[in-house]
């Protein structure tokens, strides 16, 4: 009676990032209340995000309406350059942060005339390890990987290439520059993801965009409909 | 990198399920796929949650290794840094079968 008892071993078995989950789970909420479809862009520094939410707005012009926001580190430079293309855009400063999470978006949409619009790009911060650890309540993950990073991706950040439903490849323009064995590349994709949606684009030549987005304004409307 | 919200994530849900008792040790189970850095998350770990009824707990980590499944020749296998073919007959008909846990399996409390 007097030695002091052993531990008692308490059953949790919880996600770890559940609290993010339950927020991600109501921006979720808040965007499907809306008849709004959100996306989420992940890719490495430099792989194309801004161009290819650009490149992406184009194609959808007079389709679908759409918003950003973005996660850039520090500066608003991507910010300036989507409201320059005349979208409504809202910057979320991460200060230093290494991924978005669901706290943040949630303070972003109300930033956005959600009830205007059918599309939210959500372009993530630069990194092909955190941003796979933090739903956000979009309705899909997009990861864009480019050539010049190398047909090795998909082995060295494998969380990364599992969390995504939709893949783009940006700069296929270099492909006879680069040495890059797309056959490889796919096969670990294939491995991760089975059957996930692949798109090879351009954002150079402009090639590979329309498959792209005629595939999500096909995903936007089969959501709200 | 991310390893402070990660923490921070750890902490409330060990003292959410601990009440008013002591937590003495944090049971983790992470796979090989889920990205963390251990000793950050116990380097925060020690920061803050100094003060709280988590104080000095120990935080033990059960790695889970990543595992792949042949659905040709049926191989359980872990797979390799440059490829996931099967090593055993080359399919590349393979899934991912373990690597992805990511959550508190119990605290011990006193």
């Amino acid at each position: 009676m007097c030695s002091s008892a052993a531990p008692t071993r308490v059953q949790v078995v919880e996600r770890i990032l559940s609290a993010n989950d339950t927020i991600a789970a109501s921006n979720r909420h808040l965007l499907d209340h809306a008849g709004v479809y959100g996306i989420n862009i992940m890719a490495s520094p430099g792989a194309g995000k801004t161009s290819v939410i650009l490149k992406t707005l184009e194609a959808l012009q007079g389709r679908l309406r759409f918003g950003v926001i973005e996660g850039d580190l520090a500066s608003s430079i991507d910010t300036d350059k989507a409201r320059a293309a005349g979208l409504p855009a809202v910057q979320i400063n991460t200060g230093g942060e290494c991924h978005l999470d669901a706290v943040m978006l949630a303070n972003a949409l109300p930033s956005l005339p959600l009830h205007d619009l059918d599309l939210v790009l959500v372009e993530n911060v630069g990194n092909l390890v955190c941003p796979a650890n933090f739903q956000l309540g979009t309705h899909l993950n997009v990861l864009i990987a480019s050539i010049p990073e190398g047909d090795d991706k998909p082995y060295k950040y494998p969380g990364m290439y599992m969390g995504m439903q939709a893949l783009i490849i940006n700069k296929t323009d270099l492909l006879p520059y680069v040495p890059f064995m797309m056959d490889y590349f796919r096969q670990g994709v294939e491995i991760l993801n089975p059957g996930i949606a692949v798109f090879p684009v351009s954002c150079m030549t402009g090639e590979g965009m329309d498959a792209w987005a005629n595939w999500l304004v096909e995903k936007v409307r089969g959501n709200s409909g | 990198m991310h390893e402070l919200s990660v923490t921070q994530s750890i902490l409330d849900i060990a003292l959410k399920h601990a009440g008013s008792r002591t937590v003495k040790q944090v049971n983790l189970v992470i796979g090989q796929f889920s990205s963390i850095v251990d000793d950050s998350v116990q380097f925060y770990w020690d920061i803050i949650a100094k003060g709280s009824l988590a104080e000095g707990a120990q935080l033990r980590f059960e790695r889970i290794l990543g595992e792949m499944t042949c659905s040709a020749c049926g191989q359980v296998f872990h797979p390799g840094k440059e490829t996931f073919a099967c090593p055993s007959c080359a399919s590349s008909a393979v899934r991912v079968s373990k690597g992805r846990e990511f959550y508190m399996d119990s605290i011990d409390v006193e």
